[in-house]
């Protein structure tokens, strides 16, 4: 699938934006006023600016306020409802903590569980579709949502906890791979059954619809050399889990090893989120010979 | 709401022939002349007239190879535009509500005044029927043409989809899957009619009748007797004289 830089930055962001939400909500770590004001900013940008950046990839913007209305069959007009409703509800907890003083216990279960949910939400997004074999399974789901609490635990300075919960992601991360590798030919999708040929023989295509290229091939035959994509990987893993992992349990604590930590693990995700879809193969391609 | 019906009154859609398919084109051609110049916004092209051309289809005819365990391999044409599925999934990825499948007769369209051009029912989509216009930003899909079909205008034989219309080998049916008794519910009984990635669920309502049995040749192969004769009297020396110049 194609990489676009805008779902990339979205998914990588609002995740971690919402994560962090959630800790807030669950009141870590225990801060207040402007200390609290400005955990709170960081998520709020985090998670807005996520947003905003998905809606950059949009042909037709002007409907966008439409994907609202779909929320009884949709993931996406989920998410949309999901991330909106977290936001407010956040907000209002946020308002109280910084404010008030006051951490309004049951608003801020409720604010974690939306917020979290928002991120299941956007997981389903790509772990519905049965065209992308790589993605069409729960450990999709399962690797979105833990980006976002061991992420979200890293922002919110948590620093046991998030070396824990980086280090499992890790692992997850390590399955998904695995389990990703395999799954194009388990989904049994081959040019055979694309074309229904396979009941005479062998199918190879013999000559494309079209000399030039088409939406389809840009947007879903995207092509990643498998040797890039293993240094990727490793790099990847490394900066958001192998580098973070390390200075959180080996570092003094300190604002400059915790920031170290925190870009480390962006730059990282970046990188394996942008493999999530250069590496996912569309069954489409199979109609062209890809 | 961006649910599928239960259970449509008709199943309006394809039958494909593999078997008479030329490979022409000519349906490609005639959905885009008439999917450009009626409704919903126009086909775009991109560098039409440049180094690397490139367009929005609704349709689009691939060729195949298929190479038998034993035995000559046979080239198939293969056109392939929206299915129409039964359960499309790409009806139910739709956030905006634009795109729906209609409960009166089956044809999945696109509202265009709804899409916003996420392009999720494009991902959503196996055979890649779905295109967004690079130009416009909305999604395109075949509409069977539903601006024909019901087109009480246009004389009663041009009352069917474009592509099916100009098909010159007549490899193109239209008709409704849901009686048993039309001609595309009889063809696919009579021709073993089949569905594309059966294993992607979607269940589609056109169906392809994949190529019939090719003839085997019986016993030895002897080649005929040539027919032609060295020329005589005047061509004879018009042939020497040519030669010999």
């Amino acid at each position: 699938m194609h990489p676009a830089p805008s779902v990339i930055i979205f998914t990588t962001l609002s995740g971690l934006g919402f994560g962090l939400l959630a800790w807030l909500a669950l009141g870590y770590p225990d801060v207040s006023g402007v200390v609290a004001f400005v955990f709170y900013a960081i998520a709020f940008a985090l998670a807005v600016g996520g947003l905003l950046a998905s809606t950059f990839h949009l042909g037709n913007r002007k409907n966008a306020i439409k994907a609202f209305s779909q929320w009884r069959t949709s993931w996406l007009s989920r998410e949309g409802v999901g991330a909106v409703t977290s936001l407010i509800v956040m907000g209002v907890y946020a308002a109280g903590h910084i404010f008030l003083g006051e951490k309004w216990g049951a608003l801020g279960v409720l604010g974690a569980v939306l917020s979290l949910g928002t991120v299941f939400t956007t997981s389903m997004i790509y772990a519905q579709l049965k065209t992308v074999p790589r993605w069409n399974t729960p450990w999709t789901s399962v690797l979105f949502m833990l980006h976002a609490i061991a992420g979200g635990a890293l922002l919110a300075g948590q620093v046991t906890v998030a070396a824990i919960l980086l280090a499992v992601l890790g692992l997850v991360q390590i399955v998904a791979w695995q389990q990703g590798d395999g799954a194009f030919a388990a989904s049994g999708a081959s040019l055979e059954t694309a074309t229904g040929l396979g009941r005479i023989g062998k199918v190879r295509q013999l000559e494309a619809p079209h000399s030039g290229e088409n939406y389809l091939l840009k947007e879903m035959a995207f092509e990643v050399g498998r040797k890039h994509a293993r240094k990727l990987r490793a790099i990847g893993f490394v900066l958001a889990i192998g580098l973070p992992v390390a200075l959180l349990l080996l570092a003094p604590v300190n604002h400059f090893v915790a920031l170290l930590a925190v870009v480390s693990h962006i730059a990282g995700v970046f990188a394996t989120r942008w493999l999530f879809f250069a590496e996912a193969k569309h069954v489409v391609s199979l109609y062209y010979g890809r | 709401m961006t649910a599928l019906p239960e259970k449509t009154e008709k199943k309006l859609g394809l039958v494909i022939d593999l078997d008479t398919c030329v490979g022409c084109h000519a349906c490609v051609v005639n959905c885009k002349e008439w999917n450009t110049s009626n409704y919903g916004t126009p086909l775009s092209d991109m560098d039409a007239y440049g180094a690397a051309p490139e367009g929005t289809f609704l349709n689009r005819v691939h060729s195949y190879e298929v190479t038998p365990q034993s035995g000559c391999a046979q080239t198939v044409h293969f056109p392939k535009s929206c299915l129409h599925c039964d359960d499309a999934p790409c009806v139910t990825v739709c956030p905006t509500g634009a795109s729906y499948k209609r409960s009166e007769d089956g044809i999945v369209l696109v509202n265009e005044t709804d899409c916003m051009g996420c392009g999720l029912c494009a991902w959503a989509c196996p055979y890649g029927a779905r295109e967004l216009d690079q130009l416009a930003g909305i999604m395109k899909k075949c509409t069977l043409c539903v601006d024909r079909i019901y087109n009480e205008n246009i004389p009663e034989e041009d009352r069917e989809p474009a592509c099916v219309r100009t098909c010159p080998a007549g490899a193109r049916h239209f008709g409704d899957f849901a009686d048993p008794d039309s001609k595309v519910s009889r063809l696919v009984a009579e021709r073993d009619g089949m569905d594309l990635m059966p294993e992607m669920g979607t269940a589609p309502v056109n169906k392809y009748l994949p190529p019939r049995k090719k003839d085997v040749l019986v016993g030895e192969t002897k080649q005929l007797d040539a027919k032609s004769e060295e020329p005589k009297g005047f061509l004879a020396w018009l042939d020497k004289a040519l030669e010999a110049i």
